[in-house]
């Protein structure tokens, strides 16, 4: 058996993307690249090291980073986090795959950043220190900044200047919970301050307190993930990003959010998220309707998967504050497969711009397939595994996320249902117009070259590999998400 | 009269107790002698080596005396030279420094002359150390004066610039009244307590004077408006934007961090100290002065095109999260306020030595357009800028972040959670202005109209290389990529810098 080191795993890409910093122009990106797939094989070793069932936190580490105020730098892996690790190495090698094969100005700053983003990202979804977490947290936003404002295109400026400020708002105001929490409950409880994930679930808050510090938490992670009304960054920040960095943006950066309610909010202040329940349940509801209505009526066909993700995103945290194990389980399920259908989505919209002479909108579309087979066959499973068609592992996704909700909150999950409706909706109307239709005036049809083949092809295999064997996520991390939403439930039944 | 004669003798002085004040008095003395000499050699090499060399004697002693604890009193009462002086004092060393190398080829030195421009500066440093080494009301205003004079006519020293002039007769009149108000408050305390050493005003209000004595919170108020005006805690701080643009850039940069050092040292001993027992009573009041300043410098460097309004407004936000760390009155508070110190000074100067670098190559001057592209033109520029910016902001893995991480939890622990709040929101207002600094850079950002017109063109500024770029000045490049690696990296491993803070917390360790 060989010893994992998370640490190993989060710094690789940083390093290559500073050794990549010091190489010619023209090596930078591949040994970013090879960071990335690197992480991949790590991971693939971490997860086939990984136990089948139950275990706990795995490969830990804990040093204490800042003796004053009692932060540790302290990382783990457990049911919960290992397939969003997972997620992050699988689109991170897809998206700098993508970005390999293109050109970029200033090509080493770029891939820089992308080096440094998946650190950070890693190192927020390993993070076993609530303040470690925030470092993490907020260290993701330095390199997105830069992807978007630099290398995107429609109001770059504008869109990142605007999602940077949203999602620091709520960043920054968690920061203030999490000091709070850390500092609060250490006085509660006569211990010294610790911002340890575990010494928190222990230590228990009054009410009163929770209750403040559960909205400082849940601006910061509603806001990144984003749900219904704090989405506002998301139409001018998906049309600006560069289709590589869209590709993470939207795979792996929300999940973060719905990662942190499962993570923090639920085991560490379980009486507030039960109080705010009904609340949550809504805003997931609600997102879920308006971002299926609106993606169905979204000309440009970024927009409709970005709508898509904010109604997806609205089924995970549905999952989440069910409070249900079932609902959960989905949620932790849906996290992954969202991920991995947004990621080749988004290079199928990039793939079919390059078609309709770089114009994204579905009106300029149309008749794609014609001569591409290849390319419609991938997009079309990859629609189909979105629009959750049974048989793929978002339909399980979601079915236990309706089940968890059925059994909890009948209603909110009669109304969720509809959400399920309208996917097939919104997804066969991006493939009919896009790719069947009659053809459209400057859209000149090809199948796609090999290069794209080797982005897309992996991951839509992932997607079917996972599809037919939807357990390998569903076993390993059952014990894990019971155990984070168990003291809710608990509080919830008494 | 023979007999009464006999009474009075010196006091004791233990010259190595009060050497780091001395290092810089001395230095000042012999800079000015040396000024006299005209030959170039002498104003260009000799006058700024021996300012570097008496502003290094200055830190090496710091360092000998650094000695944690309650270290007592000198010379009979008047001055103490513990940690917390000597923390303050490393900041303005170290500031000084900075300055010196800045200002090396300024024209400015030219215009005033090196002798006296370095004079003034290490006469300002040393009244910076005895302000914050004061433990009796006069010197405490003794050492005011001597912060604030030289300052003055810094401000003013490039004496054929208009600018100048009316940034150093602005800070002469608005420090004046400052200062007025200073002591008229020192006097008040003096007449409820009937004493000015700080430890029987504190043992006064503990016994004798009720905490709710109105001639004792007249002077409290009075006293802490003087200090705002210094330190430029709104709504005192209205002089702050014109002073910092008018000022030579380099003695803004001096202005901007040790003055801020100082009068923090001084609000911390003064208040903790002095005003110990008495907390209940101004800290409702501070806290109010502490959110209006946070809201009010962050709103206000939203509009600026200028660099340096921006970094003064900047600096008055930032002055709101120091004050905070002041309000709890605690000894995390304390030494949170002399971390976020220390990280706000590297901060700074990085910002500052960037816009010098700047403003002497490009004719538009400190404005904002100076920098567009920079992240192309000139990377070893853009990254300090950058790193600067962000860490202002309080993104993590800079200082900036661990330092308002430690002001939050000290707020927290002080039971002023709200006050870390606002924190919280000064930080988020002032993405606002700090992120449009790093587009400019990087962004090529041309879609972001500002709504304040370019006011008037800033003359191209070169020292003595006028078409200097960045490569021609490696000092100045030095100063910025020096501050802006130590704000990265005690944002990774801030340790040493907490070693220190709490080392200046045990000064004052006795009154907690």
């Amino acid at each position: 058996m060989l010893t994992i080191h998370l640490s190993i795993l989060i710094f690789l890409p940083l390093a290559t993307g500073l050794i990549g910093a010091f190489l010619p122009r023209g090596l930078s990106r591949w040994a970013v690249l090879a960071g990335s797939v690197a992480v991949l094989a790590y991971w693939i070793a971490m997860a086939l090291d990984f136990p089948t069932s139950g275990g706990g936190l795995q490969y830990v580490t804990d040093d204490m980073w800042i003796d004053e105020l009692g932060i540790h730098y302290a990382l783990g892996v457990d049911g919960l986090n290992l397939f969003l690790i997972g997620l992050t190495a699988v689109l991170w090698t897809g998206a700098t795959l993508a970005a390999c094969f293109r050109e970029w100005d200033r090509p080493k700053l770029f891939f820089f950043n992308m080096a440094l983003a998946e650190t950070a990202v890693l190192g927020a979804f390993m993070a076993q220190d609530l303040a470690l977490f925030v470092v993490f947290f907020d260290l993701m936003l330095v390199p997105f900044y830069f992807l978007i404002g630099a290398w995107g295109e429609y109001r770059r400026v504008y869109a990142t200047t605007k999602l940077v400020i949203y999602t620091l708002a709520g960043s920054l105001l968690m920061l203030a919970g999490a000091v709070a929490l850390g500092v609060l409950s250490g006085t509660e409880s006569g211990q010294p301050v610790s911002f340890l994930f575990s010494d928190l679930a222990q230590r228990t808050l009054p009410e009163g307190t929770q209750n403040w510090i559960f909205w400082l938490f849940a601006a910061a992670f509603l806001v990144k993930m984003p749900a219904f009304p704090f989405h506002g960054w998301m139409p001018d920040g998906y049309r600006a990003a560069p289709i590589p960095v869209l590709i993470v943006f939207s795979g792996v950066l929300s999940k973060v959010g719905a990662y942190g309610f499962l993570r923090i909010v639920l085991p560490i202040m379980p009486d507030a998220s039960v109080k705010f329940q009904e609340v949550l349940i809504i805003v997931a509801v609600v997102s879920i309707l308006y971002g299926s209505i609106l993606a169905f009526s979204q000309d440009n066909a970024r927009l409709v998967v970005g709508y898509s993700s904010v109604a997806q995103l609205g089924f995970i945290m549905l999952g989440i504050f069910a409070l249900d194990p079932k609902g959960a389980q989905g949620a932790v399920l849906q996290m992954v497969t969202h991920g991995l259908v947004v990621a080749p989505l988004f290079f199928i919209i990039y793939l079919l711009g390059q078609r309709a002479r770089g114009s994204e909108l579905l009106s300029n579309m149309g008749g794609l397939a014609v001569r591409a087979p290849v390319l419609a066959g991938l997009f079309l499973i990859v629609a189909l595994a979105t629009l959750a068609m049974p048989g793929s592992a978002n339909f399980v996704g979601e079915l236990l996320i309706l089940f968890g909700t059925f059994d909890s909150k009948l209603v909110y999950g009669i109304v969720a249902s509809a959400g399920v409706a309208l996917a097939a909706v919104y997804m066969i109307r991006l493939y009919q117009r896009s790719m069947h239709n009659p053809v459209g005036n400057d859209v000149a049809s090809r199948e796609m070259s090999l290069r794209d083949g080797l982005v897309l092809v992996p991951l839509v295999l992932v997607i079917l590999g996972l599809s037919v064997y939807p357990q390998l996520v569903l076993d390993r991390s059952e014990d894990a998400t019971k155990a984070k939403i168990a003291p809710a439930t608990e509080v919830a039944t008494r | 009269m023979i007999t009464v004669l006999a009474e009075v003798k010196g006091p004791h002085i233990d010259w190595a107790g009060i050497s780091p004040l001395l290092a810089p008095l001395a230095g000042s003395m012999i800079v000015l002698v040396a000024g006299l000499f005209r030959g170039a050699l002498v104003q260009r090499a000799l006058v700024p080596a021996l300012t570097l060399v008496a502003l290094g004697a200055g830190i090496g002693l710091t360092i000998w005396q650094w000695e944690p604890g309650d270290r007592g009193t000198l010379v009979s009462g008047a001055l103490t030279t513990d940690t917390l002086t000597l923390g303050v004092a490393t900041i303005v060393f170290a500031t000084g420094i900075a300055a010196v190398l800045l200002s090396w080829r300024d024209v400015v030195l030219r215009e005033a002359g090196a002798g006296e421009f370095y004079a003034l500066l290490l006469a300002s440093v040393a009244g910076m150390v005895m302000l914050a080494a004061a433990e009796n009301l006069v010197v405490l205003f003794l050492a005011f004066e001597l912060l604030s004079i030289p300052l003055y006519v810094l401000c003013a020293s490039r004496v054929r610039r208009e600018p100048s002039l009316e940034s150093g007769l602005k800070y002469l009149i608005v420090g004046s009244v400052g200062s007025a108000t200073l002591l008229y408050g020192l006097a008040f305390i003096y007449g409820a307590t009937g004493s000015t050493d700080f430890g029987r005003i504190s043992e006064a209000i503990a016994t004798e004077v009720g905490i709710g004595d109105p001639l004792l919170l007249i002077g409290i108020a009075f006293v802490a408006t003087g200090l705002a005006f210094k330190s430029s805690v709104a709504p005192f701080h209205t002089w702050t934007p014109d002073v910092y643009q008018g000022a030579p850039t380099p003695v803004t940069a001096f202005m901007a961090v040790a003055t801020k050092a100082a009068a923090f040292g001084v609000f911390l001993r003064l208040f903790f100290d002095a005003l110990g027992s008495a907390q209940t009573n101004w800290a409702p009041a501070l806290a109010a002065l502490a959110t209006i300043t946070i809201i009010i410098g962050n709103v206000g460097a939203l509009a600026q095109r200028s660099m340096k309004r921006l970094l003064a407004w900047s600096s008055v936000g930032q002055a709101g999260y120091l004050l905070a760390g002041v309000v709890v009155g605690t000894e995390l508070g304390l030494q949170a306020t002399m971390f976020y110190l220390a990280v706000y000074g590297l901060m700074n100067i990085a910002a500052f030595a960037v816009v010098i670098a700047r403003e002497r190559v490009d004719e538009r001057g400190d404005d904002i357009d100076a920098l567009e592209n920079l992240g192309r033109v000139s990377p070893w520029l853009a990254w300090p800028m950058t790193i600067a910016m962000l860490s202002l902001a309080g993104f993590p893995a800079t200082a900036g972040f661990i330092g308002k991480f430690y002001l939050i939890d000290a707020t927290v622990q002080g039971d002023y959670a709200w006050l870390g709040v606002m924190i919280v929101i000064g930080s988020i207002i002032s993405l606002g202005y700090y992120l449009r600094v790093v587009a400019v850079m990087w962004l090529g950002s041309v879609e972001i109209e500002l709504a304040t017109p370019l006011r008037r063109r800033v003359a191209r500024v070169g020292g003595w290389s006028p078409e200097a770029d960045v490569l021609r000045q490696p000092e100045v490049l030095f100063v910025a990529v020096v501050a802006a690696a130590a704000t990265i990296f005690f944002g990774i491993v801030p340790n040493p810098l907490f070693d220190a803070a709490r080392d200046v917390g045990s000064s004052l360790a006795h009154l907690f």
